[in-house]
């Protein structure tokens, strides 16, 4: 965990420069759509006076001055598969919104989706000796939580201190200076395949750009399409990606649980270009123009051509109901709402004081989508657009934006995570210098 | 369309559809615009480069004698031309309100002979040099259109003559100089004061003249004493001494006095205001002979002293 512990590190301490210098680049990199918006981030709050935009939630000390999103290429169930691909894709898009912004980007914060993401809630507990709780031994009970073994090759992507008590007053925010004999804490951490990471960052340092963070697109896209009363009582965002479906669950302004399902409309489109029979760029067309899930009376009557350019006429001139095209999305789309529904279940989410579902992610703007997510997921759903930040194209605020939006909050206000305190004395086994200075800063 | 189609199998050029190009940047353009982000670089481009560019060509080419001076003469040829165009010759110079004998002077200090080009006179200079005759109070110098040279001039006003060590001068009412005068009779209207630093004081030698209306036939002149109080001389040697300050009042009350008493007609030989609570009078020697006699007392000679042979006999 120590060397775990100085990567983030180091990557926080990039990440802080970039914010110093003012402009920071947001890299989402899905599997149907990769996005960049180029945020310039001033500390001092000068933004706030000159618009009109009041105080969003304290989301204001950004702005987006160039953003862009193209194709993405290389990408296959939220991972890299192809990297040349892949960088091309990167190229494009940061290129592009270079263009818009008119400076360069040197550091990119980037989400990651695949990676097989895996859930685990941490609890530790250290006796005080001072009876107080100090800084170090905030850091000592996360240090003490006890970690599992999150099998080969995997790396902590989040390790958010979600909950402390002291004694038995628990469901503390901040424990410092509490007084008490025992401290606990709770921390979800989120492991994710280190290869995938390795990929993304080797895609990202290939196109001279260096990583200054790195977060899960599930959690991005929740911070960004639901608010803040809904981060609080308890909400699951299932976010309709075009390789996977991410499902993460927040309580308390803290995710607890995050999971992806590799289902997503990737898969809907491929079962349209089989069912129909039609190119994947046909069957990506009828699925956004004319797809849905409810089908009615009048969809039965309304056809739609089906051309192709095979040059056989009775190919190229076809006619397909739109109760068709919807026949054949609905049972893929029950599919991906069971999966998110077992995830949750998995998560018991049903025991959570609030039910409430927000959809997001591009999938989540198939027409009534809701009314079945409500038959299948539970009756609080609703569609949710990405929190409304400072400077984005209008066309850019639709729901498939969600994770980048969020990478942005993200970037500008981070939550704790367990490498942003000091690391316990203890800890440090080969640096006794510096180890004794802990030991001085701490007792003197 | 071709004339002839050719309608065997397997000869004929299907169109293919066009190979759309990546819309990748390739890694070297992508390199490139990155750099050409970078503010300093893209500064050095667009300032630094060119300005550069421009001083290194303009340099080089300057670097020669002979270029520098054919750019040199080119310069002063064009400029030369413009400034010897006829809008700008000046033909004539017109002076009003100025004497001849001031004309004559304005005239010789034109630098340049008419017509000339109005780049070549330079009023304000030339105004400065004729601001330095003693006559000209001021003058208007302006370039009028037509190609005249006009002059304005306001002459100073003789005022006053001054007597001093070295001659008389006429000044004009601020104490400035006019002119100089060979003898007091050349200008018998003015007039005349005399003294060390009276010059400074005119307006105040001009106010006693004006106070001293009654007896102004009889006054000679006004003398400067100490340069700091006027003596006021009549004729027959009779003089007033007036005070430093409050010398108008004090004028006018000796004028009243001698309304009153005829008091200048008697033999006084000067009247001392010098301080104004207590005039004191000097009598001739006659006067006061006269009064010796009566007293009985020796009678006194011209100098002032007893006379030896008018023992005290009464």
């Amino acid at each position: 965990m120590a060397e775990l512990y100085q990567t983030q590190r180091a990557m926080r301490n990039i990440r802080r420069a970039a914010l110093q210098r003012g402009v920071v680049g947001i890299l989402d990199i899905g599997t149907s759509k990769i996005a960049c918006l180029v945020l310039r981030v001033d500390s001092n709050g000068t933004f706030r006076a000159t618009d009109g935009v009041g105080s969003m939630a304290g989301q204001v000390n950004f702005r987006v001055i160039g953003a862009a999103s193209t194709r993405s290429r290389g990408m296959r169930r939220g991972e890299i598969e192809t990297m040349a691909e892949t960088e091309r894709a990167i190229r494009t898009v940061v290129a592009a919104a270079q263009k818009v912004a008119g400076v360069r980007i040197d550091h990119v914060i980037a989400c990651l989706s695949g990676g097989r993401p895996a859930s685990y809630g941490l609890a530790g507990e250290i006796s005080l000796a001072s009876g107080q709780v100090g800084d170090h031994d905030v850091a000592a009970v996360l240090a003490a939580c006890e970690t599992p073994d999150f099998g080969r090759g995997r790396e902590v992507l989040h390790a958010q201190p979600v909950n402390f008590a002291v004694d038995n007053r628990s469901s503390l925010a901040d424990p410092r200076d509490h007084l008490g004999n025992k401290l606990f804490c709770d921390m979800h951490v989120l492991t994710v395949d280190g290869d995938v990471i390795g990929n993304l960052v080797q895609c990202i340092r290939r196109c001279d750009l260096e990583l200054a963070g790195i977060a899960s697109a599930p959690y991005a896209s929740a911070r960004a399409s639901l608010v803040e009363d809904e981060q609080e009582l308890g909400a699951a965002c299932v976010d309709f990606g075009g390789g996977g479906t991410g499902v993460s669950v927040f309580i308390k302004k803290h995710m607890i649980f995050s999971d992806h399902v590799p289902i997503g409309g990737n898969l809907i489109t491929q079962d349209i270009a089989q069912g129909l029979r039609v190119s994947l760029p046909v069957a990506e067309r009828l699925k956004t123009l004319n797809g849905g899930v409810e089908a009615t009376g009048r969809d039965d009557r309304d056809m739609i051509d089906v051309g192709s350019d095979t040059s056989e006429w009775e190919a190229d001139r076809r006619h397909v109901s739109r109760a068709d095209v919807i026949g054949i999305m609905r049972p893929r789309v029950e599919e991906i709402l069971e999966r998110a529904r077992e995830v949750l279940d998995a998560a018991g989410f049903d025991y959570m004081p609030s039910q409430q579902i927000v959809l997001t992610g591009g999938g989540s703007q198939i027409p009534g989508l809701d009314g079945l997510a409500a038959r299948i997921l539970g009756p609080n759903i609703r569609c949710g657009r990405p929190l409304r930040i400072d400077g984005l194209a209008h066309q850019l605020t639709d729901p498939s934006f969600s994770s980048a939006v969020g990478l942005a909050l993200f970037a500008a206000h981070p939550q704790d995570e367990w490498w942003d305190f000091e690391m316990p004395a203890d800890r440090y086994s080969a640096r006794s210098l510096r180890r004794a200075y802990r030991w001085f800063k701490n007792n003197w | 369309m071709p004339v002839v189609i050719d309608h065997r199998p397997g000869k004929q050029v299907t169109p293919q559809p066009r190979q759309r190009r990546d819309p990748a940047p390739s890694r070297l353009q992508y390199r490139l615009e990155r750099m050409w982000l970078t503010p300093l670089y893209r500064r050095f481009v667009r300032v630094g480069a060119p300005a550069f560019v421009l001083a290194m060509v303009g340099g080089l080419w300057l670097a020669d004698e002979d270029r520098r001076a054919l750019l040199r003469d080119g310069v002063n040829s064009v400029v030369t031309q413009v400034q010897s165009r006829e809008e700008f010759q000046v033909h004539t110079m017109a002076i009003e309100g100025a004497s001849p004998v001031v004309e004559t002077a304005l005239r010789a200090m034109l630098p340049v002979d008419l017509p000339a080009s109005s780049f070549d006179i330079d009023l304000a200079a030339l105004r400065l040099q004729v601001m330095q005759l003693d006559a000209v109070e001021t003058i208007d110098l302006r370039i009028k259109p037509g190609g005249i040279l006009s002059a304005e001039v306001v002459e100073r006003e003789p005022a006053i003559l001054w007597r001093h060590s070295r001659g008389i001068e006429i000044l004009d009412r601020s104490g400035h100089r006019v002119a100089s005068v060979t003898s007091r009779e050349v200008r018998p209207e003015l007039p005349l004061i005399s003294g060390e630093g009276a010059d400074l004081v005119t307006e105040e030698a001009l106010a006693l003249f004006d106070a001293a209306g009654p007896i102004l036939p009889r006054v000679r002149g006004l003398v400067r004493r100490g340069e700091r109080r006027w003596d006021l001389v009549l004729d027959f040697g009779q003089r007033i001494m007036l005070p430093e300050k409050g010398a108008v009042v004090a004028l006018e009350a000796a004028i009243a006095l001698h309304r009153a008493e005829d008091m200048l007609g008697r033999d006084i030989t000067s009247v001392d205001l010098r301080d104004p609570s207590r005039p004191v009078l000097r009598l001739g020697v006659d006067a006061r002979n006269t009064i010796r006699q009566a007293r009985g007392l020796p009678l006194l000679g011209p100098d002032g002293q007893v006379l030896p042979g008018t023992d005290n006999k009464g």
